[in-house]
């Protein structure tokens, strides 16, 4: 084939730069400018696809984002396969590898196009619910097949090569569409020096003005449309953004654009002088105004087999020639019932084919357009419409009867005219998508048969999308709301000079959108409403009688409007066919909600940059180099990256657990323990604080003394802990969980803003300003001797809970004798930028020692066997501090009802069998039980039976020498010395002794050496 | 994606600058031990979820770390005000959205 | 020891100091120069970076704090108060707190002036480890913070000058707008790996090029003293 359909001249496609590309493995040829679709269209192909649910072969019935059919799969490569592209929106490229989405094994002969053709009754609405119902089992395999079937494009297999960002951007006034009234509104806003956005998602902004028959200023519309770019070029706070879709209006102006900035040059997206091209950008814009000029979305006519390719939307038609210079058939029945579709018919008639009627639906047409037609000899039908198409694969003919559209029936004689096309117009809906998805409800007006769109604070809109279609209209409106949006932000301007558009006088519109059939709706052959969920007339009168009243119910029962299509093309048709059925108006029946994104758009823009490394960010301590040089394997600990164990040679994790663990025990291991959080605390009511947000208290810790603290929120249950040192009488040093640090400041300051406001004190992040290094172990002590010559270790002048500050290596230091694993421990704190040196320093001298690093896994082994609580692991949100058996750090003696305090005396925190902390001891002590496992009491299992708490920690301790947990058990603590049965998922039940928590040293003589 | 006003900053800033901490003006009673449970438990966990006008808690996470009230429309979004903690809103629902 | 314990962390002998990207690695294609760049990022390791907390309506704290640093405190948000000649900075973060960045080394003594100047409420805390600052040059800066802050970065929104702090990628970041094209980042050190990458991500289609890592800016430890001289 070789576009036999292009014309000779016209359009605005180069035909000096032809473009080959591949649809369904067919090798064709187009030009620069065409889009997929024209190209197609100019080759002669007539089915682009199957329907999603009939599997009716489909071809191309518009000639933009409403576009039902025509959507493929494109990508030369695997690694470039993009889904649900319209190729109506895809500019052509050498190159392109497009296939059909939809037809299996393919849109020739396609296996559900039989089940399809066999009847309409045989597949109503609610058919796949009800036929592949029973067994649920089955529906797996059901839906694979159906899926295959119905297709839905693919994912790629291989890894996108591409890369994707996101932009913030703020403007006074975004012009969303850059048709006349768009382009109007962004002149004048631009030339008032406010920050403009104008966006389009065509390849080309100027929208209806590319194919308008009617000239601007005694020129071509389109030469105003340069015009206009030209200036808008000029200005520099202006920002032109073609091949962008506003895809999302949210609250206050938050709009997002889609721009695809090289899915029109090929299938991955091209280097520029080495550097990667970013191929999607998503526009994050909050706008001071939203001028939307979105324009409308052309109906088509609801009619018999109106599904059969070669049957178009009227605009459509008039864009592919004009605009591509390619006439989509040879013979043309125009199916109308308004004049402004009359120029497809003289459009058609320009090109040199042949008209063979327009049917229009009003009994006295009369306009500008409709003169023209007589006076070219066209043959104009009054009163009447097309009925049904004929044909399978292509229109053959069509079937025009007079109609009575009050009565909705066929009133006369059915005449069939030969035909290859059938274009239909029933009106146009205004695009109102966008502004709908602010929540604003679309307003019904009957002058011009649609929907506009509801008031949205900010947004005015201008053009077709509120009726104003015509190019005068359009280009005065835009351009008196360019003026108003950007006084409104604070910019004056002169209404541009508008040019010279002669007005068209049209005649009034009639409404019609299902077309009657002699036959009644559920029997007539299939009049489709929304072709890309393949919802016919029937379907929605069935919806209606099986008592779905609601045009949200009816959407759902249906399909109508789903997925990709969001009601572009046929919601209007299917509300009115429901407004009918149910003897309402259409304002009374109301619309569905349309919801972003208005057209698909690729995962690739919506992650942006942030995928891969970047997903989420990766926090590392002062000494990350040492542990990856070191072989450490890392664990993520809230954003942080810990080492989680540092194997040796080829050991797995648990030997090298139990290695470390024992190095602890018994010469000494260090731990990088950077990432707990530390806030700092001045001020002179600083003790007062603590003693309200801690449990316990804090009046007489004196300087130079560490303190653990727990902390409740206010329904009494633990939220965190740490250890608290006082530096100086109104200065402390606050340590919390790693993961709670930020939640634990906010906490902080939301008591002391909200609450407590006179407190004298104020908090600070310090985390990342000290580098920790704790040191764990009978050699504790001798190591830090090397180190340090200003600080005096001696047992009784460096007791445990001391602080110290000195020198370590040669660097200032705050020492904390604080223990996290029950053994000798100092915990060594200097600014960060320093850390590097004194941990390589410590390994120098620890050498001798046996100076072992260790991980977080090891540390929750040593914690555990002291019983000492990891927050948010031995707690869930539902522990007090009894629960844990903590109330020796609880003081209820303090005379403010510090947090947490009030609620600890409320009877469900006084019950006796709350879940409590108890250990483990597994019968077997090689078991380790899995963390998580539900406990209970009694060795036969009978389910249902009562689960009183569950395993939170479990380990094997080298130390001890057998596996160890620690739980939450109801009444635990008056369970010590019983046996409890936890079940597991495979049928065996392990049993355990119910211990006390703590393990090891419970009188911590080793940590007081 | 809401815009809002912080009054510490003084500017209208973008929403992920900031987190919602829930309802405004739930103040904890002042004697918690002479608070009886019923009205303790109402204290934690009763919170109003109206239709129309509602007073919140926001912090400025990203910005002043600074916490502030807003009024916000929980049907159209729509902030009617932001002030201080410690201040008291001129919108209320009785008195109406008078902006 | 006292009410609050001021400790000098910078050691007196020979220690090999890392800034928080010392770590890094940069796998992005880089520009061949900086003339070739867009966008050439620098850090500013090393600084001194305190926070100040205190009353701004106390005028005492306000003519303190001036009588120290030579700069009066902003009482609101927008310009950064600064001495370019001298390296001090002291920027508006809040109604209550201030950021301060002094030349490395000098965090100390500066906090000791404060302290002997400043009565009342008010605290200054040393996060100079915490923190550090890039600073970011050429003609395509403001479009890349377009892709990574949600602040507007425009001059209308943003002149010379001013200083905010909001969300930078999936993290946070002080940003400061310098000159016409120059631009600061202070950004805390556990994030600045992440941070620091996405930067070099983002700005890679405008070229981006890495100057070495500038401690020039560090003065010597008279200067400090005169610093602290000034504040009596």
């Amino acid at each position: 084939m070789s576009q036999q359909n292009r014309l000779g001249t016209g359009g605005r496609i180069d035909r000096s730069r032809p473009l080959r590309f591949s649809f369904n493995g067919q090798t064709l040829e187009g030009f620069a400018g065409d889009t997929l679709a024209s190209a197609l269209l100019a080759n002669g192909v007539d089915v682009v696809g199957r329907s999603f649910k009939y599997s009716r072969p489909r071809g191309i019935v518009a000639a933009g984002a409403e576009e039902p059919n025509a959507i493929v799969q494109l990508g030369a490569t695997e690694a470039g396969q993009v889904p649900n592209v319209r190729a109506t929106q895809q500019a052509l490229y050498g190159g392109l590898v497009a296939a059909s989405t939809n037809g299996w094994p393919n849109v020739d002969r396609d296996l559900l196009g039989v089940i399809g053709s066999v009847g309409g009754r045989m597949m109503p609405p609610g058919f796949y619910y009800k036929t592949f119902m029973a067994p649920a089992s089955l529906w797996p395999k059901y839906e694979k097949y159906i899926r295959k079937a119905a297709g839905l494009g693919r994912t790629p297999k291989e890894k996108d090569p591409d890369i994707y960002d996101h932009i913030n951007r703020h403007c006074d006034v975004l012009v969303i569409g850059a048709g006349p009234a768009g382009l109007a509104a962004a002149l004048a806003a631009g030339r008032s020096g406010a920050r403009v956005i104008v966006c389009d998602e065509q390849d080309e902004m100027g929208g209806s003005l590319l194919d308008a028959r009617e000239l601007v200023d005694g020129r071509p519309a389109s030469a105003w449309v340069a015009s206009v770019l030209a200036e808008l070029a000029t200005l520099p706070e202006v920002l032109v953004l073609p091949r962008t879709t506003a895809n999302g209006y949210h609250d206050h102006n938050f709009v997002t654009l889609h721009e695809r900035r090289t899915e029109h040059l090929a299938d991955l997206a091209p280097s520029i002088n080495g550097r990667r091209q970013v191929r999607a950008r998503m526009h994050r814009v909050r706008a001071g105004e939203v001028i939307l000029a979105t324009g409308t979305h052309e109906r088509p006519l609801v009619f018999a087999n109106n599904d059969v390719p070669g049957s178009m939307v009227a605009g459509a038609v008039s864009t592919y020639i004009r605009r591509y210079a390619v006439v989509p058939g040879r013979r043309l029945v125009l199916s109308t019932a308004n004049d402004h579709a009359y120029r497809a018919a003289l459009d058609w008639a320009d090109a040199g084919r042949e008209v063979v009627a327009i049917v229009d639906a009003r009994e006295h047409p009369e306009g500008d357009l409709v003169n023209e037609a007589r006076a070219r000899n066209i043959r104009i039908i009054p009163g009447s419409a097309v009925i049904e198409a004929n044909g399978k694969k292509r229109v053959t003919g069509a079937q025009v009867a007079r109609i009575d559209i009050g009565g909705f029936k066929v009133a006369g004689r059915v005449e069939t005219l030969s035909c290859d096309t059938i274009a239909s117009s029933g009106g146009y809906s205004p695009v109102v998508h966008l502004a709908a998805h602010t929540g604003a409800r679309p307003e019904w007006r009957d002058d011009i048969l649609g929907f506009v769109p509801g008031k949205v604070p900010g947004m005015t809109p201008v053009g077709g999308v509120h009726g104003k279609s015509a190019i005068a209209e359009a280009l005065a409106d835009g351009a008196a709301a360019g003026v108003a949006a950007a006084q409104r932000t604070g910019f004056k301007v002169e209404a541009p000079a508008l040019p010279k558009v002669a007005k068209v006088r049209e005649g009034k519109a009639a409404a019609l959108y299902q077309v009657p059939h002699v036959k009644p709706a559920m029997r007539a052959p299939k009049q489709f409403v929304d072709p890309q969920n393949d919802v016919t007339a029937a379907g929605i009168e069935l919806a209606t009688r099986e008592g779905f009243e609601s045009i949200e119910h009816v959407k759902r029962y249906t399909g109508m409007g789903f997925g990709t299509d969001q009601g572009k093309l046929g919601n209007i048709n299917g509300m009115a066919i429901a407004a009918r059925c149910l003897k309402q108006t259409i304002p009374q029946t109301g619309t569905t909600v349309f919801r972003p994104n208005y057209t698909p758009i690729t995962f690739g823009a919506i992650a942006g940059r942030h995928c891969r490394e970047f997903f989420d960010p990766r926090r590392f301590t002062a000494l990350h180099a040492w542990h990856v040089e070191h072989g450490a394997k890392f664990e993520e600990v809230g954003q942080w990256m810990r080492p989680w164990y540092f194997p040796r040679g080829n050991e797995t994790m648990h030997e090298a657990v139990q290695r470390e663990c024992r190095a602890v025990r018994e010469g000494v291991g260090i731990l990088d323990a950077s990432t707990l959080g530390k806030i700092e605390i001045q001020g002179k009511d600083a003790r007062e604080f603590l003693n309200r947000i801690y449990t316990n208290a804090w009046t007489k810790l004196d300087v130079g003394k560490c303190r653990y603290g727990l902390m409740c929120k206010d329904d009494g249950m633990v939220m965190d802990d740490g250890v608290t040192a006082c530096i100086g009488d109104n200065h402390f040093h606050m340590t919390t969980t790693t993961g709670g640090a930020a939640a634990v400041l906010d906490w902080m300051e939301l008591w002391h803003q909200t609450e407590w406001p006179e407190l004298e004190v104020y908090f600070n992040s310090v985390t990342d300003h000290w580098a920790a290094m704790a040191i764990n172990g009978p050699n504790a002590r001798k190591l830090l001797a090397e180190l340090t010559d200003d600080i005096d270790l001696a047992r009784d002048n460096f007791k445990f809970m001391d602080m110290r500050e000195g020198t370590v290596a040669g660097v200032p230091a705050r020492v904390y004798r604080i223990s996290f694993t029950g053994e000798l421990s100092y915990e060594i704190n200097v600014q960060a930028n320093h850390a590097l040196h004194v941990w390589k320093a410590l390994f120098e001298k620890g050498e001798k020692y046996g100076l072992t690093p260790y991980g977080t896994e090891t540390m929750h082994v040593l914690r555990a066997e002291k019983g000492f609580i990891i927050v948010g692991q031995e707690t869930d949100g539902s522990m007090t501090p009894e629960d844990l058996g903590m109330q020796w750090c609880v003081g209820y003696k303090k005379p403010f009802s510090w947090i947490g305090r009030r609620a600890l005396t409320r009877p469900d925190t006084k019950r006796e069998d709350r879940k409590q902390l108890v250990g483990l001891k597994p019968l077997d002590p090689q078991l380790v039980l899995d963390e998580g496992a539900q406990i209970v009491l009694e060795k036969e299992i009978r389910i249902p039976m009562p689960m009183v708490g569950h395993v939170t920690s479990s380990y094997y301790s080298p130390n001890l020498g057998h596996s160890f947990a620690l739980a939450v058990v109801k009444g635990g603590s008056q369970r010590i010395g019983q046996t409890v049965y936890l079940p597991m998922a495979d049928g065996r039940v392990h049993a355990a002794e119910v211990v006390s928590p703590v393990f090891l040293d419970a009188e911590g003589a080793r940590q007081n050496v | 994606m809401l815009h809002i006003y912080c009054p510490h900053c003084a500017e209208t800033r973008e929403e992920e600058e900031f987190r919602p901490k829930g309802e405004a003006h739930i103040a904890r009673p002042v004697e918690p031990e002479a608070t009886s449970d019923e009205d303790w438990g109402n204290y934690l966990f009763f919170r109003k979820n109206p239709r129309g006008l509602h007073h919140e808690l926001w912090y400025h996470a990203a910005g002043c770390r600074k916490f502030f009230n807003v009024t916000r429309d929980t049907v159209s979004y729509q902030i009617h005000e932001t002030y201080k903690v410690g201040q008291k809103p001129s919108v209320t629902a009785d008195k109406g959205a008078a902006k | 020891m006292s009410e609050i314990a001021q400790m000098d962390l910078n050691p007196r002998g020979a220690v090999k100091s890392e800034s928080p990207l010392a770590m890094t690695r940069v796998n992005v294609v880089l520009a061949a120069s900086a003339r070739d760049a867009g966008v050439v990022v620098r850090e500013k390791p090393f600084l001194g970076h305190l926070v100040l907390r205190g009353r701004a309506e106390d005028e005492a704290f306000r003519a303190g704090v001036e009588r120290v640093l030579g700069l009066a405190l902003p009482l609101a948000l927008g310009p950064v108060a600064r001495d370019e000649a001298r390296g001090v900075s002291l920027q508006w973060m809040s109604p209550d707190e201030w950021l301060i960045v002094v030349p490395a080394g000098l965090e100390f003594d500066a906090e000791a002036a404060l302290r002997r100047e400043l009565t009342g409420h008010y605290a200054v805390m040393n996060t100079s480890g915490g923190q550090t600052v890039l600073e970011l040059t050429g003609p395509k800066v403001r479009e890349l913070l377009m892709k990574c802050t949600p602040y507007d970065v425009h001059p209308r929104a943003f002149p010379v000058g001013k200083g905010v702090s909001s969300v930078f990628a999936k993290s946070s970041a002080v940003i400061r707008r310098v000159d016409e094209e120059r631009w600061e980042l202070v950004i805390r050190r556990s994030f600045a790996d992440y941070l620091y990458r996405w930067i070099l991500d983002a700005a890679e289609e405008f070229g981006v090029f890495v100057a070495a890592g500038d401690a020039s800016h560090s003065t010597s430890r008279a200067a400090v003293r005169e610093l602290a001289a000034e504040a009596r």
